[in-house]
């Protein structure tokens, strides 16, 4: 019984997360599946960001810069080829792991600081670049013609179609995320975290571990990207490789609990219902960022662990049932 | 042989830590490094794991030359080893500490079958009742067997044991000293570096002793223990001490 239940653990967690995506279905709700679009696509990064940063230990600022990039992709591909969309997204993927990989082997070298600095600079490099990168349509991005839609049964069946395709990915990325932690190779990856040296030390690879990891993370987020942008139907350099959601990425990791595979869905979902609260309330709107900022300053201070990691050291029966 | 040591030399800036120390050990063997502080003890150890390569000589590991290999290639070879100041994975449990060294050591085993080493393990240097808690929570005495039990979860065919009874209380002292003999009943080859010389001299077959960076006496406790060297390392010189005295009176 002890042993099947992380598995358990896992299906409970799906299942949840299926529940909820259903329900906008059901009651036929587009303002509701927004939402929970949205909702999901935070849960994709965060997850995404937590292997990097709460499994191995390294803060990745810049990891918005693999959303930019598959949504590029996927776009680029849609447009100029017509390839079909998934197809697309899953060449997106491929595509944001393959530069991770490439990036990683020389980045993954720094420590503490200076990888955090660096992510944030390839992310201000990778815009720029693409920014005055024409066959990506430059400053101006790039666009659809309705049109495009047509092979996805027209504008609005394309709007459905993109939220089963976030579901999909969220539920693919948050599998993966409990595999990974649950695996010899997330093992090797929390040890890195504790002590790099100690780790080598007995006997796992740090660069070749770390990469892998840096590679993983980098896949869902761009799958995420190329979702949101094949339903924005427009893609500009500005919002694709936004720094500051790269940010409020990291503080719903922190707010759930870094390292832990239920810690970033929580934090996704209370930092995008209290972002959506504060902006919606005439007194906060202008202030949600204000908010967000203590929020995070106040876990670093006080809840180093978060909300599932303090719960987890509160209550140490959670230990075995909270993963 | 299972391990062969020849001429290392490894120098910091102007300090020479390491000046040409050869040394061998036999199979089943239990050999004792001793020397004062900042003789170059753990030195060796990181040249031997590959922690610091050295700026000359040769590292043989049955009969294969792993000088310059990173740490982890030569621990997958099956050379293990404590620290002396104690590192701990802090926030992994006792348990998922252990299972590290049992899944990336010499048999690179399955998780399934690495938790069930560690278990056996935990069992071994009794620590079994101490396996879900926090490494950060132990004492530094359990941090030193949590340390033990680590390595000899990755099935070393050497272990290389640093310091480990400093800091210990006499009865886990005697507690250590049975568990080190037992690994060697396991057929492991250990090297040990201790400053508590009663145990070095009870323990070893063999005592290598080291001084500013130099190999000085090598051989049995007994002979090491009577060798002028060996009390002029440690004591200063002894005929000094003599004649002070008969200065004296």
């Amino acid at each position: 019984m002890k042993r099947t239940w992380p598995q358990s653990f896992l299906w409970l967690t799906l299942l949840i997360i299926v529940a909820i995506a259903l329900i906008p279905i059901l009651i036929d709700s587009a303002s509701l599946r927004e939402d929970l679009f949205l909702t999901l696509m935070l849960v994709i990064l965060a997850s995404s960001i937590n292997i990097i940063m709460g499994y191995t230990g390294y803060v990745s600022f810049g990891h918005i810069v693999f959303f930019g990039l598959g949504g590029y992709f996927a776009f680029f591909l849609m447009l100029n080829y017509q390839v079909h969309f998934v197809l697309a997204a899953l060449a997106s993927g491929v595509g944001a792991s393959v530069f991770a990989f490439l990036l990683g082997i020389p980045v993954l070298r720094l420590r503490g600081a200076y990888f955090a600095l660096a992510t944030i600079g390839i992310n201000e490099a990778v815009r720029s670049f693409v920014t005055n990168f024409e066959p990506f349509g430059g400053a101006v991005g790039m666009f659809f013609n309705y049109a495009v839609y047509d092979a996805y049964g027209g504008a609005r069946n394309a709007l459905w179609f993109a939220y089963y395709a976030i579901v999909a990915v969220a539920l693919v990325t948050v599998a993966a995320s409990f595999l990974i932690k649950k695996s010899k190779f997330g093992l090797g990856l929390m040890a890195i975290r504790e002590d790099q040296d100690t780790a080598q030390v007995l006997g796992i690879d740090p660069t070749r571990y770390k990469v892998l990891a840096y590679t993983c993370s980098a896949f869902f987020p761009a799958l995420a990207g190329a979702i949101f942008f094949f339903k924005n139907g427009i893609i500009e350099p500005g919002p694709a490789f936004a720094l500051l959601r790269s940010i409020e990425g990291l503080v719903m990791v922190m707010l759930g609990g870094y390292g832990t595979v239920t810690g970033p869905i929580v934090g996704a979902v209370v930092y995008e219902r209290l972002r959506a609260f504060l902006i919606t309330n005439p007194n906060f709107s202008s202030l949600h960022l204000f908010i967000a900022g203590l929020l995070l300053l106040v876990i670093v201070l006080f809840v180093t662990a978060g909300v599932v990691g303090w719960l987890r050291q509160r209550v140490p029966l959670l230990r075995r049932y909270l993963e | 042989m299972i391990l062969d040591v020849q001429n290392i030399s490894k120098r910091f800036g102007g300090l020479l830590a390491l000046n040409r120390v050869s040394l061998s050990v036999q199979e089943g063997e239990i050999l004792g490094i001793i020397g004062p502080n900042g003789a170059g003890k753990t030195t060796l150890f990181n040249v031997i794991n590959g922690v610091y390569p050295p700026q000359n000589g040769q590292v043989t590991f049955r009969g294969e030359n792993i000088t310059g290999l990173p740490p982890f290639a030569i621990a997958q070879r099956g050379i293990a080893r404590t620290h002396q100041i104690v590192r701990p994975l802090s926030e992994l449990s006792v348990k998922e500490n252990v299972t590290v060294g049992a899944c990336f050591g010499r048999e690179h085993l399955a998780l399934g079958a690495a938790a069930r080493v560690a278990d056996e393990v935990l069992e071994f240097v009794g620590m079994a009742d101490k396996r879900d808690m926090l490494a950060s929570k132990l004492n530094v005495a359990q941090k030193k067997r949590l340390e033990m039990a680590r390595a000899l979860a990755s099935r070393p065919l050497l272990i290389l044991l640093d310091e480990v009874l400093a800091g210990l209380n006499p009865h886990e002292v005697t507690d250590v000293l049975g568990l080190i003999r037992k690994i060697r009943e396991q057929g492991v080859t250990v090297i040990i570096i201790e400053h508590l010389m009663h145990a070095v001299m009870n323990l070893s077959d063999r005592v290598v002793v080291l001084d500013y960076g130099a190999k000085i006496a090598e051989g049995t406790p007994q002979v090491v223990s009577n060798d002028p060297k060996v009390i002029e390392a440690y004591l200063g010189d002894p005929k000094a001490a003599e004649r002070l005295l008969e200065g004296s009176t």
